[in-house]
């Protein structure tokens, strides 16, 4: 809401120097933010004055145009030119080259003298040009930044103006007004009207504020006016959409004729342009007094007004000139011919008022917020009106406003009033609320003074009763947003002021620190990077594409996946079940920005979508669901993992002199894949993987000890790699951190560390190719017994003194007893035994 | 060198002046030994088997008896003497020698590669831990809660009306099919219903996560960030206990001296309800107020949407953006370096903000 100063200090002692940002430094006190200043001297400085044009030569010039050179009177006749300064002719009067033809001999024009400063920076100078020295310029609304008008010069007999000769244009214009631009939080729609701000602008400083509302003079009762029915036989939430309806007629105006500049200026400042005069009346009231209003043109009116629902695809040709197809939950305002307006939204344009317009129906009514509101989203019509219908508007004020705009009309456009006038409607209930003695005070933390707390409900406009418990509060009916003890709690609170709120803090009872979750989360993050990988964040919207490569391992298959009706984009339309997509991007804009060795990792949600999808219902606010509603509320959440992913790509650390970096590979990625379950105490066992985004020959499959597969290890898949512009060899690996989470052991128990001596026997077995060296290892472990302390593998060998198709695995055993020292034969028993379990399983041989 | 000294007649054992020149002798090459390989050539001519000092010596067995002793005496201090230089002037070479050896080994330190990678946290989720720190401190206890939300938690148990304006603010990504009534969690409020559904009164929860708006990026405005949230509700919870809470968070946060101020505002799901503004002395440009987050007391509908009474607990509830903090907390000047993933914002920041 833009508050021009001028407008601010009729209804409010405004100081006479306060600027915008002074008032706006009031105003966010009682919680309006401070959006903008708008202010014209900002890009507009004087000399600017009226001048008259004493003669006017034509000039054809060689380029095909016609000039005029002008001799233009700005200071009144027999007086001195008080103005000095380079350009500014003691004579008062001041050669102009003009290149507009829309004026002539003895037109009042707006002259900016040399010195003057125009938007864009424009300084006015005396400039040599077309052969004569033109000391100045005769300006149009668009060079003063008040229009875009530039067909021509402003010439001030048009808006209906015949000041003197020398006079300051821009006092004349309102352009040394200003205005503060405030944000108005979406319960208070009695602020977006001066009547409302100036209200509170009373609250912030303490001054005195005059109702504008009180102002007005509106008959008390009306009778005998044009007809008009409330027909609504669909209210919605059982309120109808129309509670009061307004109608005057005033006959005979002039609608062509200028809107007055002091309108026009604050207008403009407070963001609406000037259109007709007519219309810039119904918005002028609309901004003071917050009541939307529409004028029709009275003869293109045809029977009764009736205000109904639509019929379901029923049409209407709005003042935009679109014709719009209506809903069965539309309000309309109706005559015989059908919709002439959406009810609050917009007017129609077969009834809009013209130049040829005479006589004018004037239309102050009342709408239910919901109704409004739905009509506004399902036909995109955001307006001045609905914002303000959305919010709630005074339903008292609705006379008073209908009663400004007919006295405007009579003194501003030539009409006569009617006496008879249409008010039918019925008032909305008025509520009470029972504020209880000390509830303020308890909830707020601050002792308040029964004067406090009445002074401040009073201030707001509310009636107070005391009685023995506390009040009883009638709010004002422009205070739609007041409704419980917890609204009035804040209005008392504000407006004795926050910063008079106290601190205390209060103590939680023992707490139990971070979860064993969000502990295991922490580790693994810290463990990743403490690796030496660096931890990023990527969006999470992907494409399906992305999402069928990564998310599911076979080829072809279809990944189900969370899609997004509004996304940002058609690419990223779907919700990632893997992070690897989003990595890869990032990954590729290091790489892009000159950062070829990465070790990245994200850690995260993923979303699966389960067969539960939402609910097909929601319930009511203010009231717990019963159980079986909450929990199809929970269930039809879908389940949303938390995952790792990290991608290599490039080598393992930056090359440097004396260092040879090692190029990461697929046992890197298996290593960081095991170093997740290592940090949370998880066997992880890998095995042969396959997944299409990943190496078919170079990835490693990752599950727990029960079979349940958690993650992917490995090199990503060439023909993917390519496709994406990522270097050939770059590695990954996902891992579902909640799988871990939940296998890690809640205590581990303790070994015996055994000091006897160690036992160490080397073996070497051949072994078909294709047999993975872990199930020989495991094989070995098993055979050997408890007397095996551990296992490594040293050695693969393959080629000369092997067959082919073959290859030999040389492993180390470390033999140890808990209870003795080993004697030589006890190991090579053990290590027998073990090679004949790896022999009986792969048919291995000994070397 | 040979072993003998040419021409070097043997002395007599019991001429002291002859073997105390041949001693001198001795030190004077013992003490002209520049190297240790020198030195030890000069140990064998001065003490080696044919050396003058030993064939004296050797002659002491054919002195008269009454001779030895006095020879031996004589024989003994002055091989002791040449011992003597010859081990302080070892020590001296081998000392030289040995400095000269790591003199030679020293290498240019400045040179150094970096063998291992460092890592890095992103500073977002290092922040998120601290401020979670913070309240975990305090015996609050933090909550999580699903991205993909129903729309119940987002918005009605959160007392948005189904009609309002506030709830168009919101800018919702909303989930398909529409009639499934899910969306992407606009904010971290809906854990703070599921917190007080799970939970038993009194509750202190922080409620740190990810949430999502449809804004498009650019330096100030992200589709995807980062807020907390604070939920208290016990009996007789007020305002001031708001203040409290968030007066002590933001000087743990911010330093003994942070302030912060309290102004009107509006949400669905607090009342009263106040916008937050923090001074920050050390702000670029001077200090400054600069706005924080939103509180508030919870609305009495929120905590009847959690089955909780409003006439017997009183609640407040508090929320600011973690990406907001950093930006104004470490100068973070747009948005996209936060998001986009360049690993320079990261390592810069290593494991601290």
């Amino acid at each position: 809401m833009r508050i021009p100063l001028s407008w601010l200090r009729e209804f409010a002692a405004v100081p006479a120097e306060a600027t915008a940002e002074d008032v706006m430094a009031e105003l966010v006190k009682v919680g309006f933010e401070e959006e903008a200043v708008h202010r014209p001297t900002d890009t507009l400085r004087g000399p600017i004055v009226v001048g008259q044009v004493l003669s006017l030569v034509k000039e054809p010039q060689t380029n095909g145009k016609t000039i005029n050179w002008c001799q233009v009177r700005v200071v009144p006749e027999g007086q001195e030119q008080k103005l000095t300064g380079k350009g500014i002719d003691p004579s008062g009067v001041q050669g102009i080259i003009c290149g507009a033809h829309n004026f002539v001999e003895g037109d009042k024009v707006v002259v900016t003298l040399p010195g003057a400063v125009l938007p864009g920076d424009f300084h006015i100078s005396a400039r040599k040009t077309y052969g004569h020295l033109s000391a100045g310029m005769i300006a149009s609304v668009r060079e003063l930044g008040i229009g875009e008008d530039h067909d021509g010069i402003l010439v001030l007999s048009r808006i209906g103006l015949d000041p003197e000769v020398g006079t300051d244009a821009m006092e004349l214009l309102g352009l040394y007004d200003e205005a503060a631009e405030i944000n108005v939080t979406p319960d208070r729609g009695y602020a977006f009207s001066i009547r409302g701000v100036a209200r509170e602008y009373a609250h912030a400083t303490g001054t005195s504020f005059t109702d504008p509302a009180s102002k007005v003079q509106a008959p008390a009762e009306l009778s005998g006016g044009y007809g008009v029915k409330l027909n609504d036989d669909a209210p919605i939430y059982g309120k109808p959409g129309c509670d009061r309806f307004v109608a005057r007629t005033v006959r005979g105006v002039d609608a062509t004729k200028p809107t007055p500049p002091w309108m026009v200026s604050r207008l403009r400042l407070a963001g609406i342009r000037s259109i007709s005069l007519p219309v810039d009346i119904s918005n002028y009231v609309m901004l003071e007094l917050g009541q939307p209003t529409h004028c029709y043109d009275l003869d293109t009116l045809s029977g009764d007004i009736v205000v109904r629902r639509a019929a379901a695809g029923e049409k209407i040709t709005t003042l935009d000139g679109k014709e719009r197809t209506l809903d069965a939950e539309d309000l309309l305002i109706t005559d015989d011919s059908g919709a002439i307006g959406i009810a609050g939204v917009m007017g129609g344009a077969a009834t809009e008022v013209g130049d040829s317009t005479s006589n004018i129906l004037v239309e102050a009514a009342h709408f239910d917020e919901v109704s409004i509101g739905r009509s506004r989203r399902r036909h995109k019509l955001p307006s001045e009106a609905s914002k303000r219908f959305e919010r709630g508007v005074d339903w008292q004020v609705a006379g008073v406003a209908a009663q400004r705009v007919v006295d405007l009309l009579v003194e501003l456009a030539g009409g006569t009033a009617d006496d008879a006038g249409t008010d039918v409607g019925t008032a909305p209930e008025t509520i009470t609320i029972e504020l209880p003695a000390g509830f303020a005070a308890a909830r707020i933390g601050i002792d308040f003074t029964e004067e406090q707390i009445v002074t401040s409900l009073e201030d707001l406009g509310a009636v107070v009763v005391k009685h023995d418990g506390g009040w009883t509060v009638t709010p004002p009916s422009w205070r739609n947003d007041l409704e419980t003890k917890e609204d009035l709690t804040e209005e008392i609170a504000r407006l004795v002021g926050y910063d008079k709120i106290p601190a205390t803090l209060p103590v939680a009872p023992p707490g139990r620190g971070l979860t064993r979750i969000q502990q295991q989360r922490r580790r693994l993050i810290q463990a990743l990077a403490d690796a030496g990988l660096t931890e990023v964040l990527s969006y999470p919207f992907v494409s399906k594409a992305a999402n069928d490569t990564f998310g599911v391992a076979e080829q072809g298959a279809e990944r189900s996946a969370v899609k997004l009706a509004n996304p940002i984009s058609e690419e990223h339309g779907y919700l990632r079940t893997s992070i690897l997509p989003g990595l890869i991007e990032v990954a590729k804009r290091n790489h892009s920005r000159g950062f070829r060795d990465l070790a990245l990792f994200e850690s995260g949600l993923v979303f699966l979508p389960g067969e539960n999808m939402g609910t097909p219902s929601i319930p009511p606010l203010g009231a717990k669901p019963a159980d079986e509603v909450l929990d199809a509320l929970f269930d039809g959440v879908p389940a949303q993992p938390f995952h790792v992913a990290a991608i290599l790509t490039g080598h393992d650390s930056p090359a440097a002199a004396g260092h040879t970096p090692r190029a990461w590979d697929w046992a890197d990625a298996l290593d960081v894949a095991r170093l997740t379950g290592d940090i949370l105490g998880v066997d992880l066992v890998a095995s042969q993987g396959s997944h299409q985004a990943f190496h078919p020959g170079r990835t490693a499959q990752l599950a727990l000890r029960t079979g349940e597969v958690v993650g992917y290890a490995g090199e990503l898949h060439p023909k993917l790699l390519a496709a994406s512009d990522m270097p050939a060899r770059t590695v990954a690996l996902e891992i579902d951190a909640d799988a871990l989470f939940e296998a890690a052991p809640d205590v581990i128990v303790a070994r015996h560390i055994s000091t006897f001596p160690v036992a160490t026997q080397d073996v070497a077995l051949v072994v078909p190719a294709e047999v993975p060296a872990d199930d020989v290892r495991a094989a070995l472990r098993e055979g050997a017994g408890e007397l095996l302390e551990d296992v490594a593998l040293f050695d693969v060998y393959a080629g000369k003194g092997i067959e082919e198709g073959k290859k030999s695995l040389a492993f180390g055993l470390r033999f140890r007893a808990a209870d003795r020292t080993l004697t030589a034969d006890e190991a090579s028993a053990a290590r027998e035994s073990a090679v004949a379990l790896a022999a009986e399983r792969f048919g291995a041989v000994q070397r | 060198m040979t072993e003998t000294l040419p021409g070097a007649a043997i002395p007599n054992p019991t001429d002291e002046a002859a073997i105390n020149a041949a001693v001198d002798q001795a030190i004077t090459a013992i003490d002209g030994a520049a190297t240790l390989d020198e030195l030890k050539a000069v140990r064998l001519a001065h003490t080696g088997e044919k050396s003058p000092l030993s064939l004296a010596n050797r002659e002491i067995g054919r002195l008269p008896k009454d001779q030895k002793a006095l020879a031996g005496k004589l024989m003994g201090a002055s091989r002791g003497r040449v011992n003597k230089a010859l081990a302080e002037r070892n020590a001296i070479l081998e000392a030289e020698n040995d400095a000269r050896i790591l003199l030679e080994e020293t290498v240019d330190v400045t040179a150094a590669p970096r063998r291992r990678r460092a890592g890095a946290r992103h500073p977002l989720s290092t922040l998120q831990d601290r401020v979670a720190d913070i309240f975990v401190g305090m015996g609050w206890e933090i909550a999580e809660g699903p991205e993909v939300e129903s729309e119940w938690f987002n918005f009605d148990a959160l007392n948005f009306k189904p009609d309002h304006p506030a709830r168009e603010m919101q800018d919702t990504f909303f989930v398909e099919p529409p009639e499934a009534h899910l969306l992407m969690r606009t904010h971290t409020s809906p854990v703070q219903v599921r917190s007080m559904l799970e939970r038993e009164v009194p509750i202190y929860v922080l409620c740190p996560g990810k949430v999502f708006r449809t804004d498009e990026l650019d330096a100030t405005h992200t589709p995807v960030f980062h807020q907390f949230e604070g939920l208290a509700i016990d009996k007789d919870l007020s305002m001031a206990d708001l203040r409290g809470t968030l007066e002590h968070f933001a000087r743990q946060m911010f330093g003994e001296e942070a302030q912060i101020r309290l102004r009107p505002n509006y949400f669905p799901f607090t009342e009263p309800s106040a916008e937050l503004d923090i001074f920050h002395p050390g702000a670029k440009g001077g200090p400054a107020w600069i706005e924080w987050g939103g509180c508030g007391m919870v609305n009495p509908n929120v905590l009847r949407a959690a089955g909780i009474d409003p006439d017997v607990y009183s609640g407040f509830a508090f929320g600011m953006g973690i990406e907001r903090t950093l930006m104004f907390r470490n100068e973070v000047g747009d948005m996209r370096d936060m998001i986009e993933g360049d690993v320079r914002f990261s390592e810069h920041f290593g494991m601290e903000i």
